[in-house]
């Protein structure tokens, strides 16, 4: 079958279209979802194409919005909710863990809220502290929320697709950075599973696990390896609820050697789950400790010459790699295509 | 009391057309240089919207506090905060007025009263209400002015905010300007067809509303509500028509996206508070050509000069990444 390449943002934009087109009680709504910058293009278009009142915006009340679609959620609608950045949707912390998580259980199984919310995380051109943060564990933490990370933009379409079918709220959160890169989707309606890791690049020396963009790292480290004789494992971990134990302790078990990243902070996150399964499932296999490769326990500092160090790239998941497999191999650094490492590619030139 | 409070004297009129003008042209300014992708942060241009920080700030004391959002430039620099500081924060310097950790969207200076700024809408309301709190509790002579855009005026932080000010009757000046538009979604479609500023009395304080691009009304509102808050005569909630120019984060025109029309644009362009304001001046003999060239002039050199300042600073050291995160004892501290 020949490849139909499109970007993520294109893939996430078919998916609500699909949904949309399949079934009318799905909604799509949120600050500027049919604004004419359509949430960085995911939603562009389809507020013409669906109608205003399918596809609509909001006062900026996250708040108290995400009560009333909880409301239309449970009465049935399937409403897909998007924040342009999670750093918003901390405004709707108390609808999302203390009720739409929990009214499945807490009322015997008598209702349902299927609910899907996008959340937009991010990085660079100086978003700095308040516009840049990674907070899938904290929605992790809560029993009754889904949580995922597609990395691919297959997984973008399919993922998403998915969240709204499951009868679950969903928490969908996607990488800015991802948005411009190019996968091979199909064109149907078709859905990926809401759980389970994928093994992207098998190998057998160390196993490199990532959510989100931060796989997409790991693919890049993964070659940087190969070039010093290094065959890593790379994993996509896709989703936080559950983490993928059987897949990473498969992985572990030819390998060895385990590292995990994420694009949040290691502390708390996401990592330190993905860890403690690992060494729970393969203790045994494990022949050093596993590492962790994520933020800093620092908020994040707007200026580039800060930011630039506050990252951590594929070129430092590699050397973490070489020192796990007690290689004395040198990594270089590829030289920056750009003054500072704070767009996503040569292209941008904000602001976001 | 000041005796003619209802109308700023010659000296205030040309202080607050300056004062405009200083806004104007350092935005223009950063418009000019943002291409040069050396200021790599969010910026809010506010171009258009000189007059309410202005009129508001010819009230204020030093010892007043300012907050703001995410559009912050007009009320720091209307506030008499540092420009090279400001400049050197949004080209991410270490001597910019957050050490360039937080960039436009946080813009500080605690000596001029500029208590801070930050974009996750109506956060810094609810934080303006606690300072003025802690001022009345503590006997202080402090009126805190807090600004936000009509946009936060829909989020509950905003009216759980007010609401205490009103209950405690706390020294507080609430500024929204209104200009229409939450990024590019208009005010119609999210909020009833009443004015922002009636919803003062039902948070149990005054309210009025007045345009937006005409600094001497909002001199005249600021001036009643600043007087109320100091006199202990509780909050108010002041509302400003008036309108953005440029696109809603960052140098660029956006009239070509579609969410306005250039009508409308062009009509707000026709009400530019700065213009107007010197015509009027002029006529009425305040000003002549000369003196607003001078004015220029004198902007334009201490503008070059920040520009300068913030270019050549030097950028934050790597140790500079964890620092802050928590205090350290502070110095003389009891162990
Ligand atoms: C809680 C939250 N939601 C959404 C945003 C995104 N956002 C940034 S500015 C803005 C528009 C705010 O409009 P308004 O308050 O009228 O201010 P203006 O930009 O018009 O000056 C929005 C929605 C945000 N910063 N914080
Ligand atoms: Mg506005």
């Amino acid at each position: 079958m020949s490849e139909r390449l499109i970007t993520y943002k294109d893939a996430l934009r078919e998916a609500q279209a699909s949904c949309l087109a399949s079934d009318p009680e799905v909604y799509l709504i949120g600050l500027g979802v049919p604004g004419p910058t359509g949430i960085f293009g995911t939603t562009s278009g389809l507020a013409e194409e669906f109608g205003e009142d399918r596809v609509l915006d909001m006062p900026a009340s996250e708040g108290g919005m995400t009560g009333v679609v909880l409301g239309t959620a449970v009465s049935g609608m399937r409403p897909v909710m998007v924040h342009m950045r999670v750093d918003f949707a901390v405004l709707s912390m108390e609808t999302l863990v203390n009720q739409a998580a929990k009214w499945h259980y807490m009322y015997g199984g008598k209702m349902r809220a299927p609910l899907t919310v996008r959340m937009i995380i991010g990085r660079g051109w100086g978003q700095g502290p308040q516009h840049s943060q990674s907070l899938q564990a904290w929605f992790a933490h809560v029993p009754g929320l889904k949580v995922v990370m597609p990395a691919t933009a297959r997984d973008a379409k399919g993922m998403l697709i998915a969240a709204v079918e499951d009868d679950a709220p969903v928490i969908v959160i996607e990488h800015r950075w991802l948005y411009a890169i190019q996968g091979d989707v199909p064109e149907e309606h078709f859905t990926e599973p809401l759980d389970g890791a994928k093994v992207l690049r098998e190998g057998k020396d160390v196993t490199l696990a990532g959510y989100s963009y931060m796989a997409l790292e790991c693919m890049r480290a993964a070659e940087m390896l190969e070039k010093v004789g290094i065959n890593a494992e790379v994993i996509d971990l896709r989703t936080l609820t559950p983490v993928d134990g059987d897949t990473i302790a498969a992985s572990i078990g030819k390998t060895g050697r385990f590292i995990a990243a994420d694009t949040a902070h290691s502390d708390f996150g996401a990592t330190a789950e993905v860890v403690s399964v690992a060494v729970e499932r393969a203790f045994d296999s494990l022949r050093k400790a596993p590492v962790r490769v994520g933020l800093p326990y620092i908020p994040t500092p707007t200026t580039p010459a800060l930011a630039d160090l506050y990252y951590p790239r594929a070129v430092d998941i590699a050397r973490a790699a070489v020192e796990l497999c007690d290689s004395d191999a040198v990594i270089d650094d590829p030289p920056p295509e750009t003054p500072w490492r704070d767009v996503p590619d040569p292209t941008f030139t904000g602001p976001y | 009391m000041a005796t003619n409070i209802r109308r700023p004297d010659a000296e205030t009129r040309r202080a607050m057309l300056r004062s405009m003008l200083r806004v104007r042209m350092v935005e223009e300014e950063i418009v000019e240089r943002y291409g040069e992708q050396e200021m790599r942060c969010p910026t809010h241009i506010t171009i258009g919207q000189e007059a309410p920080p202005v009129g508001v700030s010819a009230h204020l004391r030093q010892s007043d506090y300012v907050f703001s959002a995410h559009r912050s430039h007009g009320h720091y620099l209307a506030k008499n905060a540092d420009l090279p500081a400001m400049i050197a924060e949004l080209y991410g310097k270490a001597t910019g007025c957050a050490l360039g950790k937080g960039g436009s969207q946080h813009l500080v200076d605690l000596d001029a009263g500029f208590m801070g700024s930050a974009p996750i809408l109506a956060s810094t309301i609810s934080v303006g209400v606690g300072v003025a709190w802690a001022a009345k509790r503590r006997g202080e002579d402090r009126v805190v002015v807090i600004y936000f855009g009509d946009g936060a005026t829909e989020e509950g932080a905003f009216h759980e905010a007010i609401n205490f000010a009103g209950v405690n009757r706390l020294p507080v000046v609430f500024v929204c300007e209104n200009n229409l538009y939450s990024v590019h979604t208009p005010l119609e479609i999210r909020q009833p067809n009443r004015a922002i500023h009636h919803l003062a009395t039902v948070h149990g304080m005054e309210g009025e509303g007045g345009d937006g691009n005409d600094v001497e009304d909002v001199w005249r509102i600021a001036g009643d509500a600043v007087e109320r808050a100091r006199a202990d005569g509780g909050p108010s909630l002041i509302e400003f028509a008036t309108y953005r120019w440029k696109e809603h984060c960052g140098p660029l025109e956006d009239v070509h996206l579609g969410y306005r029309d250039q009508a409308e644009f062009d009509s707000w362009v026709e009400k530019c508070p700065i213009v107007n304001y010197e015509r009027r001046l002029t006529d009425e003999g305040v000003v002549d050509t000369a003196a607003v060239a001078d004015m220029r002039t004198g902007i334009a050199d201490e503008i070059e000069a920040a520009f300068s300042f913030a270019k050549e600073s030097p950028f934050p050291e790597p140790d500079a990444l964890a620092r802050f995160v928590y205090p350290e004892p502070r110095a003389g501290a009891a162990e």
